[in-house]
């Protein structure tokens, strides 16, 4: 166990590593020149200010001293200055995590309430009127666009219910109710491809897991249909199932990115994509770098929950 | 092929799946024939109509016919998703194949490599590419190419390591077969029906993906059309006339689906392992 999850740190460090390795180059991969560029569409550029940053940021060092020196202000928590307001980038991008993580992790628990006893229903009924109306929604489900749900979702509150909050973003501190009813649509519309892998997954692994020997000899000896259900199959049927989640974070974290340009939520994602239009790179580098770790970091706990689950993982 | 087709045949899912796919195909290829009016044509007068018999789908903002639109838009759609796919199959592939056969520290270096860029959340490894390259089309294809091509070459390797065991390529090895031959001739056939319907799958995917990033302004550029682009502009007008963003949304899961139950019938087809399971 222990071996596995050194194994499993020293392969983070090392994705870490390329990851920020990958997020350094973005900015000198950009066509033109880094200064330009950083100084964006700033109108007094004069050249004791371009030569003054060409110096600060140590641009006439070797490549390899410009990641370091960089990659050592990362780890301070320096991100950089953000072109347009001068703010710290991390400053920025810390104002506005908690937002994204916010819906993330309101779309994956209503996606595990919504997904688990779908899956369960689905694998208890195969074959029934149930488990096919599962399967036909988890199938349409996975290549739902969850952008276009969100627009109709838009229309039809502004439509059935026009006194209720669907855009922006006011902090759970200050107005919890108010906090809680600007998410419901978001999150709503991002987790449809969550419950639909989810659920997926969960009914087939089930399945599995039923046909094998000991769910057999569980139900000779006279266990309860629910028993075998709760205590034999479902901890089995889970070890896909975690693996599943791992990958669709992914896609989540993604369709979080997306639907805050639609509901006006001020996360991370909006910050980025406004970034990009303004030209504003070192914000764009930042945010990718600051969730790409997140997102790496969910994985990693993932994964140790895998072990936990089924401690088998540390043979293979 | 015959066979193939029987197989497909007795796998409604992935009949309509493959209905599906045909569709929105012949749709995108044959575009300019079948497309009712020019999709850039702009008419104020006609603006923010319903379906109608002079326009199936209605109009847009600018008088612009969405049926054409939406046509055009998915033929936009499928050449960077075909692109892009194809780019990562390309590519995926022979990392994977070359990382299998070489082993080592070749094998070492080019995995973990693919580990980093799947890292990253997809979304925003594509933002990040946009960002250095510029938006538009093909830059689109090109980044989500590069996104996708670590799973090809994770799903290339496996097999190949596999057959790379094997007997018959010992045997083929000791006759003189070199390098490049054994890759050709013994290992690739092998390696084909995972990747097919992978390729299959990520077309589906990519579909999204691309209309994802048109949604947010970095894919394709207006004035051309793009059902991602069409849906974020028509989203402003909703209340006056919810037609755009209704049917463009609509293509897109129509394009997407398709391609999806079309990958998964062809895996419960080419995967004997799978056969005869639900």
């Amino acid at each position: 166990m222990t071996g596995y999850i050194v194994r499993r740190l020293a392969d983070l460090v090392f994705v870490l590593f390329g990851v920020s390795v990958l997020v350094f180059l973005m900015i000198r991969l950009i066509p033109g020149d880094a200064v330009d560029i950083l100084l964006g569409a700033n109108t007094d550029i004069t050249p004791e200010r371009v030569a003054a940053l060409r110096e600060r940021l140590g641009l006439d060092l070797p490549i390899h001293r410009q990641y370091l020196d960089w990659f050592a202000g990362v780890l301070r928590g320096d991100l950089g200055v953000s072109v347009w307001t001068g703010r710290p980038v991390t400053e920025e991008i810390v104002s506005r995590l908690p937002v994204t993580l916010e819906i993330t992790f309101l779309a994956l628990a209503f996606a595990l309430i919504v997904s688990f006893p779908l899956g369960i229903l689905a694998a208890r009924a195969r074959g029934g009127l149930g488990d096919v109306a599962v399967r036909l929604v988890s199938i349409v489900g996975l290549t739902l666009p969850s952008f276009w749900v969100g627009v109709l979702m838009l229309y039809a509150a502004s439509i059935w219910l026009p006194a209720w909050p669907t855009i922006g973003y006011v902090p759970f501190g200050e107005d919890p109710v108010g906090n809680l009813s600007r998410m419901v649509l978001p999150v709503l519309a991002v987790s449809f491809p969550m419950i639909a892998g989810l659920t997926r997954i969960l009914r087939s692994s089930l399945l599995e897991v039923l046909s094998l020997d000991y769910i057999r000899t569980a139900r000779s000896k006279g266990v309860s249909q629910r028993r075998v259900f709760s205590k034999h199959a479902l901890r089995n049927a889970m070890i896909p199932v975690i693996t599943v989640i791992g990958v669709q974070l992914g896609y989540l974290l993604s369709g979080v990115v997306v639907i805050e340009q639609v509901f006006a939520v001020p996360g991370l994602g909006r910050l980025a994509i406004g970034a990009i239009n303004e030209r504003n790179y070192p914000l764009v580098q930042g945010v990718i770098l600051v969730v790409t770790a997140v997102f790496v970091f969910i994985n990693l706990l993932v994964d140790l929950t895998y072990t936990w689950i089924d401690p088998r993982v540390e043979v293979a | 092929m015959r066979r193939f087709m029987i197989g497909l045949s007795r796998n409604p899912v992935g009949m309509i799946g493959l209905v599906l796919s045909l569709v929105v195909l012949i749709g995108a290829i044959f575009a300019p024939w079948l497309a009712s009016h020019d999709p850039l044509r702009q008419s104020i007068v006609e603006r923010f109509q319903g379906p109608s018999g002079a326009h199936l789908l209605g109009t847009d903002n600018f008088g612009r016919d969405a049926f054409s639109r939406i046509l055009y838009g998915t033929r936009t759609s499928l050449a960077v998703a075909f692109g892009s796919v194809g780019l990562a199959t390309l590519f995926g592939a022979t990392i994977g194949l070359l990382a299998a056969f070489y082993g080592g520290w070749t094998d070492r270096i080019l995995m973990r490599i693919m580990d980093v860029f799947l890292a990253f959340p997809i979304i925003l490894l594509a933002i990040g590419i946009l960002a250095v390259l510029g938006p538009g089309g093909q830059n689109t294809a090109l980044a989500i190419g590069i996104v996708y091509t670590p799973i090809f070459a994770r799903l290339a390797r496996g097999p190949a390591l596999s057959v790379l065991s094997w007997d018959y390529v010992a045997a083929a090895r000791a006759l003189g077969a070199n390098g490049p031959r054994i890759l050709a001739r013994h290992v690739t056939p092998n390696v084909m029906a995972p990747i097919l319907v992978q390729t299959t799958l990520s077309l589906s995917t990519a579909i999204l993906v691309e209309a994802s990033l048109s949604f947010l302004g970095l894919g394709t550029q207006p004035p051309a059309p793009s059902l991602g682009l069409m849906l974020s502009d028509s989203r402003d007008y909703m209340l006056i006339s919810p037609w755009v963003s209704i049917f463009s949304g609509l293509a897109i899961l129509t394009a997407s689906l398709g391609f999806n139950l079309f990958g998964d019938g062809l895996r419960d087809l080419l995967d004997p392992a799978l056969r005869g399971r639900a």
